[in-house]
């Protein structure tokens, strides 16, 4: 009977995942294309040590520490689950203890351990997020669904971290008895170092059975908390965990000062410069339809900057280090990537709902990214060197500032000065360029 | 001592090419302030016999300003223009003392044909020092002051250029002191991405303030940037706090100069 609930719970659980990792993945390609297939050897040292490494969590060491404790915990305890799989589809206890011997026993102990590091991080955390007033956790975007999701993950960590140390801690005081449905090695004690401590205080003196109701409490506990947890991923910021790998892996390599060229602008450009071309010419056949300039939808972003948006941790470092956000302008790079997201999420949804053509009247910019957002930013690339899972909140700026001058001319009135004089005399002000040489012959 | 300033018009009348163009850039061509570090590095050019010659009247906006406002059209006019000058030159060599000019030359210009080696002036002077080309003899000048960096955001974090400018300040008899935030922490002036030609969007508080306050917390006598829009930004925060008198906010071209008795 367990076996068949486990069997079907894996396969819900499994399915329902990947449905929605093909609604994230079919998003995502709802952008322009962009090639970041070069360079392989660098796009993979990136990951390692970016995504693996979390090198850039370093920049803030407490909490890249404690963030280290349950990122540790959770890839560990993945190899714990190899076992509780193969336990629950063969109705097993335990398959592996036997054979492996002290090795097992140093596995289970490492995940413990670790389990313990990480309940204190979450702690922590929590007290970070609720109670000390850290700025980054205060921001108006952070209000309703993203504060809670950011407590949800930490409480669903608790009950997890509650489910193994029951779950063991039942299971020692059951074995010392003779009576754990574990191979009996005549060893007394299953020696992990959390749980033997801690299951006399806890659970020594109850009854058998009750001890069996409570480890199979643990067991299945654990196991439902990974699935839920597995598949509130993709609702959730938490989702950075996986897509952190390819994000980072297909980051901008190129120095990030520079801005990217734009194609359909150089061919135009060309033909103006151009005496013998002919500007009426109609285009060649089969051309594909020009594009709009920039962005004014988050399908006229690259693909990548849709992946980073799904990738966001909401972290808020980026703001923090936002020198227009730091002296109170609307501008936060982290909303530009939550927007990103939501926008993103309800163009997609109307998509399977209504077609593909569906257009429901919203746009990113304006309804979402107000122009006041966007000329604020001073494209310092300071949110761009923070992020730690390397996204590009700048580039999502930049291309909504070009469909706003080029697309519409909406351009702040200075502005239109400056564009006016370096068209008409080469400088940004109203100088002459024939005085550009003057400063050689003055005192 | 007269600043020899050739064209390259000049230098190719006389068919002769210069081993540098010196890309001298809006402000230090046009903005009073941004005059003297143009003045500056050019002494330092002479002294060192470099080889190098402005296009002057030739030259005009990179477009970097356009780009950054997202006017890529503008852009790319210019861009074209003058890339076109350059390869008429046959132009190898850059070397420029603005971080924006840079940047836009060594970064965007290769894409629409422009292939040039492009250097800041901190990285030109770092190396005529080391080569020995250059001695600092007036070394006191600078004793016992104390420097604070702030790092351009368009040579810092944009291209990564954070030592050479920092080399030449401990080359100085001063004591560099880093601000809370520096080198890839760098906090913005408030210039850049076209901000320097518009007024800011609302906030409580000017961005080239807050960074100016950082600086003046490390009490320095002295405020080093490498960018003349930096410059133009901290020389006003530290009006603000009217410190004119105490903190000096100078170009590291102008601190060797100086320290070269130039
Ligand atoms: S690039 Fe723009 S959004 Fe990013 S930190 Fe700088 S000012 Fe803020
Ligand atoms: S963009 Fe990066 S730094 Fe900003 S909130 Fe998201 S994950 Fe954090």
């Amino acid at each position: 009977m367990g076996q068949i609930i486990f069997a079907v719970l894996l396969a819900a659980g499994l399915g329902f995942f990947a449905w929605n990792v093909r609604k994230v993945r079919s998003n995502i390609l709802l952008g322009r294309d962009v090639d970041r297939s070069d360079n392989k050897k660098e796009r993979w040292k990136t990951m390692l040590l970016v995504a693996f490494g979390q090198q850039k969590m370093f920049a803030r060491p407490i909490p890249a520490l404690l963030h280290l404790a349950i990122y540790a915990a959770f890839v560990i305890t993945q190899i714990e689950l190899i076992e509780i799989f193969v336990d629950g589809l063969s109705g097993e206890h335990r398959i592996f203890r036997a054979s492996l011997g002290g090795f097992y026993t140093f596995m289970i102990s490492f995940i413990e351990i670790l389990s313990v590091a990480a309940l204190i991080a979450t702690f922590i955390f929590l007290i970070r997020r609720n109670l000390l007033t850290i700025p980054r956790f205060r921001m108006s975007e952070m209000n309703g669904w993203p504060k809670m999701d950011g407590n949800m993950i930490l409480f669903m960590e608790i009950i997890l971290v509650a489910c193994i140390f029951t779950m063991n801690g039942t299971d020692e005081v059951l074995y010392s008895m003779g009576a754990s449905h574990a191979e009996n090695l005549g060893d007394g004690s299953m020696n992990f170092t959390i749980s033997s401590l801690i299951a006399e205080p806890l659970f020594g003196g109850m009854s058998e059975s009750s001890l069996h109701t409570l480890e199979r409490i643990g067991w299945w506990g654990h196991i439902i908390m990974v699935f839920a947890f597995l598949n509130y991923l993709p609702y959730s910021k938490h989702f950075h965990i996986v897509l952190a790998f390819p994000n980072t892996y297909y980051s901008n390599l190129e120095k990030k000062g520079r801005f990217t060229n734009m194609e359909s602008v150089t061919n135009e450009v060309k033909l103006m410069m151009d005496p013998t071309a002919d500007p009426f010419a109609a285009p060649p056949e089969g051309a594909p339809e020009p594009q709009r300039f920039g962005a004014k939808d988050v399908t006229d972003l690259t693909w990548k900057n849709l992946l980073d948006s799904y990738t966001c941790t909401e972290c808020g470092r980026c703001t923090s280090s936002c020198p227009a956000n730091l002296t109170g302008k609307m501008l936060s790079p982290r909303k530009i990537m939550m927007d990103t997201r939501d926008r993103l999420v309800e163009v997609g949804e109307n998509k399977r709902k209504h077609g593909a053509d569906y257009d429901d009247g919203k746009t990113l910019l304006g309804d979402y990214i107000t122009e006041e957002e966007l000329w604020a930013c001073t494209s310092c690339n300071a949110c761009v060197q923070e992020c730690p899972v390397n996204i590009d909140p700048l580039s999502i700026i930049v291309d909504l500032r070009r469909y706003l001058v080029m697309e519409e001319s909406k351009v702040p009135t200075e502005l239109t000065g400056m564009l006016t004089n370096i068209e008409n005399n080469g400088a940004p002000w109203q100088f002459s360029p024939s005085d550009r040489l003057n400063w050689a012959n003055e005192e | 001592m007269s600043l020899v300033v050739p064209t390259m018009a000049e230098m190719m009348a006389k068919g002769e090419a210069p081993e540098y163009l010196f890309w001298v850039g809006c402000s230090g061509s046009f903005d009073d302030r941004a005059k003297k570090i143009t003045k500056a590095l050019v002494k330092i050019l002479n002294e060192t016999k470099v080889s190098f010659a402005v296009l002057g009247t030739e030259e005009s906006c990179t477009g970097d300003p356009a780009k950054r406002a997202g006017n890529e059209f503008t852009f790319q006019m210019q861009a074209m223009m003058n890339i076109q000058v350059l390869d008429g030159y046959e132009v190898k060599k850059i070397v420029t003392a603005c971080p924006h000019c840079f940047n836009t030359l060594k970064n965007e210009y290769p894409e629409l044909g422009g292939n040039y080696d492009v250097i800041h002036h901190t990285q030109l002077i770092q190396e005529l020092i080391n080569q020995g080309k250059l001695t600092l003899k007036g070394g006191d000048t600078f004793k016992g002051k104390k420097i604070t960096f702030h790092d351009p955001c368009y040579l810092g974090r944009a291209n990564d250029v954070y030592e050479a400018p920092r080399a030449l300040i401990e080359k100085l008899d001063a004591e560099l002191v880093e601000m809370k935030r520096c080198k890839t922490n760098g906090l913005c002036c408030g210039a850049g991405g076209a901000q320097m030609f518009k007024e800011a969007e609302k906030g409580n508080k000017e961005i080239n303030i807050e960074r100016t306050e950082e600086a003046l917390e490390t009490s320095p006598n002295i405020i080093a940037t490498g960018c003349p829009f930096c410059n133009t930004m901290m020389t006003d925060g530290v009006k603000n706090f009217e410190k004119e008198d105490s903190v000096q906010v100078l170009d590291v071209a102008e601190l060797i100069a100086n320290a070269a008795d130039l």
